[in-house]
């Protein structure tokens, strides 16, 4: 029960795009299309659980038992970094569509903040190992949830006569200020 | 002043106005929005910032010639991740408050795509004097960024700027603007309004160059008069 709590309070009530504002950059760059955002938002999900495993390992195992926390964003950052590069080799020899799908976004996920994000808020809430994992797939689906529904909005809205000042980042910022509004609907749903 | 002034003079400006990084680039978008409930947090996440920015891009452009292409992104990232360590240290002994309101904001900057930015298409390629002016251009159109987005989402949000209360009692703070729906409001709002007057002078100035340069009769027969 505490497990799907955290995996829906990640989701939905505490999103990390529309509550944390983390991953603005592929939000607003990213959304574009549909049929780029929803691979950009599973390609950050498996990313998100990958580093959820590799980085609570790292600061358990290695970081606590010497004493040196104080390294945590340099080997934080080192591994999420490591991390792309590597599902990258991966993808490339495992699958070839699977690579041309996500390819271009592998290299972006790097500098987006919510997975280095996703990894501070697993130390800073003290999270056991498996409650970290589920936080890390309940952040990934809603990081997709929000930038498949930001790029369906955006498809409707290139059709729309939008003012030529508020055309591309400003329209996009205010119809995310719209969706943040909506997912405060959540917010009595649980208390977490 | 000398045309190299000049450039020099450009290196730090054009960060603050002409490529302001949030308003014109659309970079630092996740601090710009999480922390600017307040002007006084919006500041101090730009001073931090900025710090990071100009000792990373200043050790980068020392090391530039040094780094190999292929693992460069990884080293910038070491870089810039020191420094962030320095910065939050200092900050949580030195005002433990600021820094326990900012939370992981602070180590976030790390990722910041306007440090990363600013690295790959200006440090790596100019020398330390250059980087260091280009970084703090960037930094101070930050700040400008930070700083007005967080005193309008103060005033309205609890009625005071930089702690200062300026709109009266009688005046119910709109609550939506210290949420997170009002940092996206607000920034859509004054990105479009920036815009709106750029376009404008942008349109007068067209009219008078217009007005200057083709003759009078041509202007009238274009309006359809007989000349």
């Amino acid at each position: 029960m505490e497990l799907i709590l955290i995996f829906v309070s990640a989701a939905l009530v505490n999103n990390f795009v529309l509550a944390y504002f983390l991953g603005i950059c592929p939000f607003i760059g990213v959304s574009n299309k549909l049929s780029s955002a929803f691979p950009m938002g599973l390609a950050t999900t498996f990313v998100m659980v990958l580093t959820a495993i590799v980085t609570w390992l790292i600061y358990h195992l290695v970081l606590v038992p010497y004493n040196v926390e104080y390294l945590q964003y340099v080997s934080f950052i080192l591994v999420v970094a490591s991390l792309v590069q590597f599902v990258e080799m991966v993808i490339k020899k495992v699958s070839q569509p699977l690579y041309r799908a996500l390819g271009i976004f592998l290299p972006l996920i790097t500098t987006n903040c919510a997975i280095l994000g996703l990894a501070l808020f697993i130390v800073l809430k003290e999270y056991s190992f498996v409650e970290g994992i589920f936080y890390g797939v309940g952040a990934g689906a809603g990081f997709t949830l929000a930038i498949s529904l930001m790029a369906g909005i955006r498809e409707e809205l290139e059709l729309a006569d939008v003012p030529a000042a508020f055309r591309g980042a400003p329209i996009t910022l205010i119809v995310a200020g719209l969706l943040a509004l909506a997912f405060m609907g959540f917010a009595g749903m649980i208390t977490v | 002043m000398s045309k190299k002034q000049v450039s020099l003079f450009n290196d730090y400006t054009k960060g603050v106005w002409d490529q302001n990084p949030v308003f014109k680039q659309v970079l630092g978008m996740c601090p710009a929005l999480a922390v600017t409930v307040s002007a006084m947090n919006g500041i101090a996440m730009a001073l931090a910032t900025t710090f990071v920015l100009v000792f990373s891009s200043f050790i980068i452009s020392l090391i530039r010639k040094l780094i190999p292409s292929q693992v460069r992104i990884a080293s910038y990232i070491v870089v810039i991740a020191t420094f962030v360590t320095i910065v939050d240290l200092v900050m949580r002994a030195q005002f433990p408050e600021l820094s326990k309101e900012l939370g992981p904001y602070i180590p976030l900057i790390v990722v910041n795509c306007l440090i990363l930015g600013r690295q790959e298409a200006f440090s790596s390629k100019n020398n330390p004097f250059r980087s260091v002016l280009d970084a703090l251009g960037m930094g101070t159109g930050f700040l400008i960024a930070l700083a007005s987005l967080g005193a309008i989402r103060e005033l309205f949000g609890s009625r005071s700027i930089l702690g200062v209360q300026l709109l009266p009692d009688a005046f119910e703070p709109w609550l939506i603007m210290i949420l997170p729906a009002g940092a996206f409001l607000t920034l859509g709002l004054m990105m479009g309004g920036l815009n709106a007057m750029i376009l404008r002078r942008k349109r007068r100035e067209e009219a008078d160059i217009l007005s200057k340069h083709i003759p009078k009769t041509y202007v009238a027969a274009s309006e359809g008069q007989e000349v």
